[in-house]
């Protein structure tokens, strides 16, 4: 009978332990958010630092983003003619290619491919910088880290997400003219005509590109929160930079409903 | 490259710039795609009712597409719909009696003007009108008719 209660408050223990450290997780993330709020803007003063993220954040990720952004127009070209090919509606494929990709494909995918490049990158980064006590020396020299290393690889996410969605989806429209129009016979001029016809620029580019800003800014957050507050170990790099993919996608996914909700919902 | 700092710079501001352009090319009204390659012989025709017909809708003759609606107005004398079409110059011995008629591509497709060839020996030529003209289907007409019929009968 002992033996029943003590593993069962052992499994009550460890939940609790669980949502304890999550609340502290979370708890941790916020006022970090709140110091880093306070360093964007000085940031800017270095605006070389800026840069030079934006390179390694957005033009080093641009290789895998225009080959995926290709290929799922190359699909989106297929399945959409298969489709529509048994209605007779083929001369809508251009506005359905352009349409999922601007409105969800683009930014969403783009995303979950940056978490994957760029964000866990960042994470590892500064999680050894932070083991190998690099951060630490920079406060000693009276340089404030989060100003220094933190907020301009923020700002690179921020900026880096819009501009590698948008091409994303002009390549993925490039890929559906390619399969649609050329392989698979659509009309051209329906082609870019219906996307012409049913796009509108300000609705679904504008909520494409708030979205993909959005999306910057909690890959951003998280890689550099995760990074800093790494155990300053090998496993826990590897830990953080694991939780940097995992947080990241989750947290885009979720966002992404919220904000179609917002956006197209009732 | 003068240093790697500059060369970084130079390929983040054009990384910068492609982005920006993508988007704005995403926001354009992507008005020139796609109507570069009609070029021929301008011809007009009036219709009651043109549907869902609009500027770049395809002409068919015998389901072969072979040219463009490249203009739509209304006529403000006879409250009629003008379609100015561009019918490629290849195709130019289109009898002068031919018959301009809206379909539907299948139940949901964009609309289309079929021409049927009349028997006329003179041909269409550039700024002709084509005077037989059949307007679009419109579908709550033709239930509510049918319903009309049907009621009637009894």
């Amino acid at each position: 009978m002992n033996r029943v209660f003590i593993a069962l408050f052992n499994g009550l223990a460890a939940l609790g332990q669980g949502v304890l450290s999550a609340a502290a997780h979370t708890g941790q993330l916020f006022l970090f958010t709140g110091q880093l709020m306070g360093r964007l803007l000085p940031a800017w003063t270095r605006p070389k630092l800026i840069v030079q993220e934006i390179y390694a954040i957005g033009v080093l990720s641009l290789v895998i983003i225009v080959i995926s952004g290709g290929f799922v127009g190359l699909v989106l070209g297929l399945q959409g003619y298969n489709i529509l090919s048994k209605f007779n509606a083929t001369e809508s494929l251009g506005v359905m290619v352009a349409l999922s990709l601007v409105r969800e494909l683009g930014p969403v995918v783009t995303a979950l491919l940056f978490a994957g490049r760029a964000g866990s990158a960042v994470t590892a980064e500064i999680a050894l910088m932070k083991t190998t006590e690099q951060l630490s020396a920079m406060e000693m020299m009276a340089v404030d880290p989060l100003r220094r290393v933190i907020a301009p690889r923020f700002w690179g996410a921020v900026i880096a997400m819009p501009l590698l969605a948008g091409l994303f989806s002009l390549v993925g429209i490039m890929g559906g003219y390619f399969i649609g129009v050329l392989v698979l016979g659509v009309d051209s001029a329906s082609y870019w005509g219906q996307i012409q016809q049913q796009m509108q620029p300000m609705d679904d580019v504008m909520n494409g590109v708030i979205k993909s800003l959005v999306f910057g800014a909690v890959i951003g957050l998280v890689a550099v929160f995760e990074g800093f507050n790494a155990e300053p170990t090998s496993l826990g790099i590897s830990r953080a930079t694991t939780r940097t993919v995992v947080l990241s996608s989750l947290l885009v996914l979720g966002l992404d409903f919220i904000l179609t909700a917002w956006m197209f919902g009732a | 490259m003068m240093n790697t700092q500059r060369g970084i710079e130079i390929v983040v501001g054009f990384f910068v710039l492609a982005g920006i352009v993508a988007l704005l090319v995403l926001t354009l009204k992507w008005s020139d795609f796609g109507t570069s390659s009609v070029s021929g012989y301008t011809v007009s025709a009036q219709f009651d009712n043109i549907g869902g017909l609009t500027d770049r809708s395809p002409i068919k003759l015998a389901g072969v597409t072979i040219g463009r609606v490249s203009h739509i107005r209304i006529d403000p004398k006879t409250f009629e719909a003008v379609v100015t079409m561009v019918i490629g110059s290849q195709y130019n011995n289109l009898p002068k009696d031919s018959f301009a008629s809206i379909y539907t591509a299948g139940l949901l497709g964009a609309q289309y003007i079929e021409i049927s060839p009349g028997g006329d020996t003179q041909v269409l030529k550039n700024g002709d009108k084509i005077t037989m003209t059949q307007s679009a289907v419109v579908l709550e007409k033709i239930i509510s008719k049918f319903l009309f019929n049907k009621a009637a009968e009894k």
